[in-house]
């Protein structure tokens, strides 16, 4: 068993069309699928990251940079997370698919959480 | 890393439409804090505050009490905007002061009114008001009154009147822009107004009714939801103090009567069945309960309605306990009291299915005959499909079979040509049956009536 980060991309412009009853039944989808992840012991956390681009820091020739990141129009950025529980990258793979996201949002990249050199 | 509240998860903590329901909540309250020229902002921040929410439960869970967070963050919105903009008039702080009030108010978690309090109910009947305004197109009227009290989307709204999502964006924007230059107010109309601004609204209840009630399939959704809508709204009206008035109580009482019916409406076939092929198990008996004590409360005062009298025709419906108890003598009665006060070809044909069931198929063919020479209704598929059904109990059925094909020739609908051609094969193995009638023929088309 390992962990595995599920980040969640998405553009700003996503769901603004929506009408509030869509947004209610997206919102319903997504608290659905997280609770059959934990219900099942999946769910180790999940967080929203703020609407701010960040901070990007950066080693210049002489002193650190540090610029915006990137939240500007149509830039994809990554909303927010999910850490799971999985057994490989097969199984959370499989759990990643019936995420909502890949349905409303813009994709999901799946990253292992490194446990090679775990006593 | 925040930790999994597991009882914040709770889905049903969002009860259905509460989204729909607090956006035109919201929306009513905040273009009455903001004033009406600042619609558009009210909208933007109740949008915002639904898309905060659908970016955040997600990953937070749902909170306890949905309502209150959604108020919470369209007020932080609000007061944002109010300190970002310049152009308050001096109102600022009286502006502020109502942000605060509103967000106080705990509006619970209930979906009704009754949980957030008179003051909304009182701004979504101002919001009424304001849409149904007669400087406005119906149509405008109708867009108007979904969009912001009814909480429904453009694209929504464009599927439910088979329109345009750019056509129904552009209305709005039209009508809000006109409002905005009649310098309209949130307010409920004064005692002269009130009675025509008010028919007004109950005109465009009765509209939306029929919309969602007379599709059958596709976006059967949307449709429901439509019908749904309308007996809120006119629950809503029914309930202010300022609107509680018998003919209001009365519209209620016959849209909750038709709602009640609502489920049963289309058989197992996806085929329109009529009423006596209806599962009567299905009809939804809360809402009839409901729509009998609304009924109680238009019993008085002494003007009769034509409100009144549908109401009646359909709890005679509602209540007889099969199709072969159906009060239809007095179904009838009512429906001479009804082309009495509003004489139109729809009600004319409605009256005629009445006939026939209390006079017999004959009587009821010579009622239609006016009908048919006066043309209004030549292209009606409902009364080429009822005469078909009369012919069909005297035996006639070639002439009968010649209708039904006429009728299906004006039907455009899927549902109706599938109902037609099912017709047409029970008349031609069975020259003469019972025929009964579609379920279509006890509501009035309101389109119909435009033509008189």
């Amino acid at each position: 068993m390992g962990q595995f980060l599920l980040l969640l991309h998405e553009l700003p412009d996503d769901f603004t069309e929506a009408s509030p009853s869509e947004m209610q039944g997206i919102i319903q989808e997504y608290v659905a699928w997280r609770n059959g992840l934990d219900q099942r012991g999946k769910l180790v956390g999940s967080n929203k990251l703020a609407d701010d681009g960040g901070r990007i820091l950066m080693k210049g020739a002489d002193a650190i940079r540090v610029t915006d990141g990137p939240y500007a129009e149509a830039k994809e950025v990554i909303g927010g997370y999910f850490l799971i529980e999985a057994a490989d990258y097969d199984d959370a793979e499989s759990m990643a698919r019936t995420c909502p996201h890949l349905t409303y949002g813009h994709r999901i990249e799946v990253r292992a959480i490194d446990t090679a050199y775990e006593p | 890393m925040s930790a999994i509240d597991t009882a914040k998860t709770d889905i049903r903590a969002m009860v259905d439409h509460l989204f729909r329901a607090r956006a035109g909540q919201m929306v009513a309250t905040l273009t009455r804090i903001l004033g009406f020229e600042h619609i558009d902002l009210a909208e933007d921040v109740v949008q915002e505050a639904l898309l905060t929410a659908l970016r955040r439960w997600p990953h937070h869970g749902v909170p306890e009490n949905p309502a209150a967070w959604l108020v919470q963050v369209a007020r932080n919105r609000a007061l944002d905007q109010l300190r970002r903009r310049a152009n308050w008039r001096g109102k600022e702080d009286e502006i502020r002061r109502s942000l605060t009030v509103f967000a106080e108010k705990d509006p619970g978690t209930g979906p009704g009114d009754a949980a957030f309090g008179h003051e909304v109910r009182d701004d979504r009947l101002r919001m009424m008001f304001a849409c149904c305004h007669p400087a406005l197109s119906r149509e405008s009227q109708v867009a108007l009154t979904l969009k912001t009290v009814g909480g429904f989307g453009t694209r929504e709204i464009a599927r439910a009147f088979l329109s345009h999502p750019a056509t129904i964006a552009q209305r709005l924007v039209r009508a809000k822009r006109r409002l905005r230059t009649l310098g309209v107010r949130l307010e409920i109309p004064g005692p002269d107004e009130l009675p025509a601004r008010l028919d007004a609204v109950l005109e465009v209840i009765y509209l939306l009714f029929n919309e969602g009630y007379s599709a059958t399939e596709g976006e059967a959704l949307v449709r429901h939801d439509l019908c749904h809508g309308a007996i809120h709204l006119a629950e809503l009206v029914a309930d202010s103090p300022v609107t509680d008035l018998p003919r209001v109580h009365a519209l209620a009482a016959l849209l909750l009567f038709q709602g009640a019916r609502l489920a049963a409406r289309i058989g197992d076939d996806g085929v329109p069945a009529r009423l006596h092929e209806q599962d009567r198990t299905q009809w939804d008996r809360a809402m009839i309960v409901r729509g009998v004590r609304r009924l109680q409360r238009a019993a008085h005062g002494d003007v009769l309605t034509r409100y009144h009298l549908e109401a009646e025709i359909a709890a005679s419906h509602c209540l007889a306990p099969s199709v072969e108890a159906t009060g239809w003598r007095q179904i009838l009665d009512c429906y001479d009291q009804l082309l009495h006060l509003h004489p139109s070809p729809v009600i004319a044909l409605n009256r005629a299915v009445a006939v026939a069931e209390v006079h017999g198929p004959s009587q009821a063919l010579d009622a239609l005959e006016a009908l048919v020479e006066d043309q209004a209704l030549a292209d009606y598929p409902l009364l080429w499909s009822t005469r078909a059904d009369l012919l069909a109990r005297l035996g006639r059925s070639a002439e009968a079979t010649a209708d039904l094909e006429r009728a299906r020739a004006l039907s455009a609908s899927r549902p109706a040509q599938r109902f037609l051609d099912k017709r047409v094969a029970e008349v031609t193995e069975h020259p003469v049956r019972h025929g009964g009638f579609q379920d279509d023929a006890d509501c009035d088309d309101a389109d119909c009536d435009d033509a008189d």
